[in-house]
């Protein structure tokens, strides 16, 4: 800010119209992000509301070290009480908000309320504060069209976080999508319904205008970029780092698939016979065969030494989707035996422009093929689902309300989700730790919050999963509080002290070697505090019973970690 | 002995996917991937005849090894 200011909060009364600016309250200062979030909704949101009622708030929060372009650490937190989970939820994504909300000055963004009214909104906020223009001409479109319009009317420098139409429907998977670099709106706060209650606010879209803005403070420039050095040099020496680079998330399936964890048919399955076909190795051999617009390595954020992200086109030489993620991969392709790359692009794009996660709408289309709603491996029927959610018709509800009402209204008992959540694509069967992870984690299935694949430890073995899961839950509930996007995690491990460094030359702080999981336990303990209030129990901790009882092929695998040691696991911080 | 070998990402480049290869006896999964000349350090799982596997495992005839670079999730 132009006066050294650190960041303050805005709050915004999507009833009266009305934007407010406060200093931040102690207790929120040392937070960011996820942690943030949960620390707001725990003070100002009464656990037990109506998630898409006037109680419920919807608030966006950058990480802690959000505003200096630090390589994969711009990224923006959104979160809400879950109309998927009904307990807390948060979820991040890349692209530009973040970092111009920071610049704006912006530690916390808290909608509240309901509108007065019918009709959706776009609420435009700048340094003159905010001002609110009617959104009538945008209703009904998807992101990929309405992106465009705001970028034309509000200018090419601005960032926005909109809504599609499946956010306007209030759907239960429903995200909430960013602009990327290239200003394409495909860095979407996915999961959990958020891009729902931002539609029960009736805000179709967020511009973020940072012009007169400025980088957030430094308070010891120095020791901050001797620090950002060494974290940018351990990032790059990675060979971790290369692959993602190489092939993108994508480079998962083969191994997903060798450890029998890859969800195939509905999770019948952890192995696909046909998994080479949708491989990391396939995806990349296609993209430098068709060449431009085809990127097998691209940023989501300026500054990303990393550039996970691709650009998947097609051979007509027209681009199918940007990006194509392992998860989308893994709930498209194999669990509905779609075997064809430029198949889960096309759907993969349908469900960002409807602003809808592509995890829980593979999940649900996984639950529609085994009710027989759609044959295996039909993909014209999926598209056709899909426009029935476009549609907003009472079939497309059912796929759009996400994998537990699909499998409730369908009959079906095999639905692969947690609180609500489907399940990324790792079965927690063959990935036990990971199960530890969608069972006991106020996420639901969503492997951001722990993924143990890394762990040094048989997959299998119901035993150490518990301690496996726990680690890292609590390391990816830091990153998520920083801002740091999980694929830096390989840097600030090989780095010792960075993230000390990091904070201390920010803030003026004096933070410890420990500072990664104390700001992971704050988040967790103060999310389950928020989910104890909301009613939630070890009842709630669990996977779906099917998973105890029915093995999956190849290895014949149940979920066996014992219900017991799933309860102890953050008994420290309950 | 023949061993199955199977290699992933970039382990493929300028070697091969899958390809049997003839190995003496009492070869290490570590042996094995230093004749392809791919560092220890690269290695992110190794899957011998379907289960996890460290570096010092002794292979023995007919087995197939998986060797994948460091991976994680997004």
């Amino acid at each position: 800010m132009a006066d050294g200011r650190d960041l303050l909060v805005w709050r915004v009364n999507v009833r009266t119209r009305t934007l407010t600016q406060e200093a931040v309250p102690a207790t929120w200062d040392t937070l960011g992000g996820r942690g943030l979030l949960a620390r707001i909704l725990l003070d100002e949101v009464d656990p037990t509301c109506e998630p898409l009622g006037p109680k419920n708030k919807l608030v966006f929060a950058p990480g802690l070290l959000v505003g200096h372009m630090l390589s994969a650490c711009d990224r923006l937190s959104i979160g809400a009480k879950s109309p998927l989970s009904g307990g807390f939820r948060e979820s991040n994504s890349g692209g530009s908000t973040g970092l111009h909300m920071t610049s704006m000055g912006i530690k916390a963004l808290i909608l509240e309320d309901w509108p007065a009214e019918p009709g959706f909104w776009i609420l435009h906020l700048s340094m003159r504060g905010a001002s609110w223009e009617r959104a009538d001409d945008l209703v009904g479109l998807g992101v990929y069209e309405v992106a465009p319009k705001l970028l034309a009317r509000f200018g090419n420098k601005v960032a926005i976080s909109l809504i599609g139409p499946g956010g306007e429907h209030q759907l239960g998977a429903a995200g909430i999508q960013n602009l990327d670099k290239e200003r394409v709106p495909s860095r979407i706060n996915a999961r959990g319904g958020l891009g729902a209650v931002m539609g029960s606010k009736a805000i179709k879209a967020i511009v973020f205008d940072d012009a007169e803005g400025q980088k957030p403070p430094i308070k010891d420039a120095v020791a901050f970029k001797a620090a950002q050095k060494a974290f940018t040099l351990a990032l790059s020496v990675h060979p971790q780092i290369h692959t993602y680079r190489d092939y993108g998330t994508a480079a998962n399936v083969m191994m997903v698939d060798a450890l029998g964890a890859l969800p195939t048919r509905n999770f019948s399955s952890g192995s696909y016979e046909k998994a080479e076909a949708v491989s990391g190795e396939r995806a990349r051999e296609l993209m430098l065969q068709r060449g431009a617009p085809s990127n097998p390595s691209h940023g989501c954020m300026a500054g990303c030494t990393i550039r996970c992200s691709n650009v998947f086109g097609g051979e007509d030489g027209h681009q199918i989707v940007s990006p194509l993620e392992f998860e989308t991969i893994g709930l498209l392709g194999p669990n509905l035996d779609i075997a064809d790359l430029d198949v889960i692009g096309r759907l993969n794009w349908q469900i960002n422009d409807m602003g809808l996660d592509s995890i829980e709408i593979g999940a649900a289309l996984g639950v529609a093929c085994e009710a027989g709603l759609m044959p295996w491996g039909d993909a014209n029927r999926a598209m056709e689902l899909l426009q029935e959610v476009r549609r907003n018709t009472p079939v497309g509800r059912i796929i759009g309300m996400g994998s537990v009402v699909a499998g409730k209204v369908l009959g079906i008992e095999r639905v692969p989700a947690a609180k609500g959540i489907a399940f990324s694509a790792y079965d927690p069967r063959a990935i036990k730790g990971t199960g530890v992870t969608f069972a006991t984690s106020t996420q639901g299935g969503d492997h951001t919050a722990g993924l143990t694949l890394r762990v040094k430890i048989d997959h299998r073995d119901p035993n150490g999963q518990v301690a496996a899961s726990r680690t890292m839950q609590i390391n990816c509930a830091g990153y998520d509080t920083l801002g740091a996007c999980l694929m830096s995690g390989p840097g600030f491990a090989t780095a010792p002290g960075v993230i000390r460094d990091l904070l201390n030359s920010r803030y003026g702080w004096s933070v410890g070697d420990d500072v990664l999981q104390v700001l992971g336990r704050e988040t967790l303990k103060l999310e389950r505090e928020f989910n104890r209030r909301a009613g939630f129990t070890h009842a709630n901790d669990r996977l779906p019973e099917w998973m105890t009882r029915e093995a999956l092929p190849p290895f014949n695998t149940v979920f066996d970690v014992p219900n017991d040691e799933l309860d102890q696991i953050f008994t420290d911080l309950d | 002995m023949q061993i199955t070998v199977k290699l992933y990402l970039t382990f493929r480049l300028g070697r091969f996917a899958n390809q049997v290869l003839a190995c003496p006896p009492d070869a290490t999964a570590s042996h094995l991937a230093q004749r392809l000349g791919i560092p220890d350090t690269e290695i992110g799982l190794i899957l011998i005849n379907t289960h996890q596997a460290e570096l010092e495992q002794h292979l023995v005839e007919g087995d197939t090894i998986a060797l994948f670079p460091i991976v994680g999730g997004g």
